[in-house]
């Protein structure tokens, strides 16, 4: 007798595995599909949005830092609160975010400052090979998921490089499983005129929105946005 | 300190580009650079080993050099003509100054993608590109009146889209 139950509760276990997978994949491809369209399109969502959109910002390093500091102040104060993401050895980012929060806050007149910032490990330094890339990666990649869960953002910004990678698909997953819909906005450097960077051709495939900064890129890419030269 | 003395400052960031700077304080290049009417050089010489030396045999001519300040905003104001390497952030402030500007890249850092923006801006005629190699001739027949005015970059687009996608208006 009871081998049948036990075959009767293997069959249905098989069956909510099959159901479960098959919903998760209609919503990777209903994702996908929205995506894709929202990327191709010159049009935007009618709904005006009443909330704030709880932002978080990475903060890549070097350049890609200077870069993400040209772009923060022209953002409204709906872009709130802002959680800035570095990697723990970016002593110079977190210095500049901090001296960029406190000239938003005497320039709205306000004290509350209105951000946090968070560290985690590097993805990838300068010259570190793609195999141990791919490990440290992955190691990043632990830090991000509860990072991003924890944090809950309606919007990533990130511009590079590869320390954006892990959280974006964090952030993906999120949206994936229907937890939280996190937009992905991704900045290609100025530098990058030719090609995509590695961060860049990863998130093409799965941002919601992918800049460049120079014509031949988006035509080289034509699923990206081109809004002119930015910083 | 004349104020209408015209000045070149050459700049190397945090790299060590000594070429770049040997070649330069090459005394028959500090004299075309005098005859260009420059009569100040000024070396930012970053990591690099070498100290630039005030050339001899040549009346009027100044060359003075530090490794690394805070800011180099100042040095790049006060400057008639700017030397530097091919890095991005130098190349983007120094066109935002609208100062003439000479990169010249460093051929041991090949594969370095931020040549991609400097060659793409000389080929806007907003800068002048060339290697340590062929800086002389470049020098002896420059003429900045070629080069054409740069347009400051627009963040503020980005702001705009961003209140679009997010249903911000």
């Amino acid at each position: 007798m009871w081998q049948m139950y036990f075959v009767l509760f293997t069959l249905f276990m098989g069956l909510v595995g099959v159901f479960l997978v098959a919903y998760l994949a209609t919503r990777l491809i209903l994702l996908l599909l929205d995506i894709h369209k929202k990327r191709k399109s010159a049009k935007f969502p009618l709904k005006r949005r009443k909330q704030n959109v709880k932002t978080m910002i990475i903060a890549g390093s070097g350049g890609h830092t200077a870069e993400m500091l040209r772009l923060l102040p022209q953002l409204g104060d709906c872009y709130s609160p802002r959680h800035y993401v570095m990697a723990s050895t970016d002593k110079m980012s977190s210095d500049k975010v901090i001296s960029l929060e406190k000239e938003r806050s005497a320039g709205n007149g306000r004290h509350a400052q209105d951000y946090i910032i968070s560290q985690i490990p590097r993805s990838r330094e300068v010259k570190q090979s793609y195999l141990t890339s791919i490990a440290s990666t992955l190691y990043a990649g632990l830090y991000s998921l509860p990072l991003v869960a924890k944090s809950k953002p309606d919007l990533i910004l990130c511009n590079g490089p590869g320390t954006c990678v892990p959280i974006c698909i964090c952030a993906f997953l999120l949206s994936v499983l229907g937890l939280r819909r996190i937009a992905v906005v991704f900045v290609e450097s100025i530098c990058r005129v030719e090609s995509l960077s590695l961060s860049g051709r990863i998130l093409y495939y799965f941002a919601d929105h992918v800049i460049v900064q120079w014509p031949e890129l988006k035509d080289k890419y034509p699923l990206t946005r081109y809004l002119g030269r930015l910083v | 300190m004349a104020d209408d003395e015209k000045r070149v400052f050459l700049t190397v960031g945090t790299t060590a580009f000594n070429e770049l700077i040997n070649t330069v304080n090459q005394s028959d290049i500090c004299n075309v650079l005098k005859e260009l009417g420059y009569s100040r050089l000024l070396v930012q010489k970053g990591r690099g080993q070498v100290d630039p030396k005030q050339p001899e045999n040549i009346e009027g001519f100044r060359v003075e050099h530090y490794q690394y300040k805070e800011s180099l905003h100042d040095d790049m104001q006060e400057a008639d003509l700017i030397i530097s390497h091919a890095g991005a952030g130098t190349c983007l402030e120094v066109l935002n100054m609208q100062k003439p500007l000479v990169v010249v890249i460093n051929e041991e850092l090949m594969g370095n993608h931020q040549l991609e923006l400097a060659k793409r801006l000389q080929s806007d005629s907003h800068l002048f590109y060339t290697t340590c190699k062929d800086l002389p001739d470049l020098l002896r027949n420059l003429d900045i009146s070629s080069l054409k005015p740069f347009e400051t970059g627009r963040p503020e687009k980005f702001a705009s889209f961003l209140d679009k996608a997010m249903g911000i208006s």
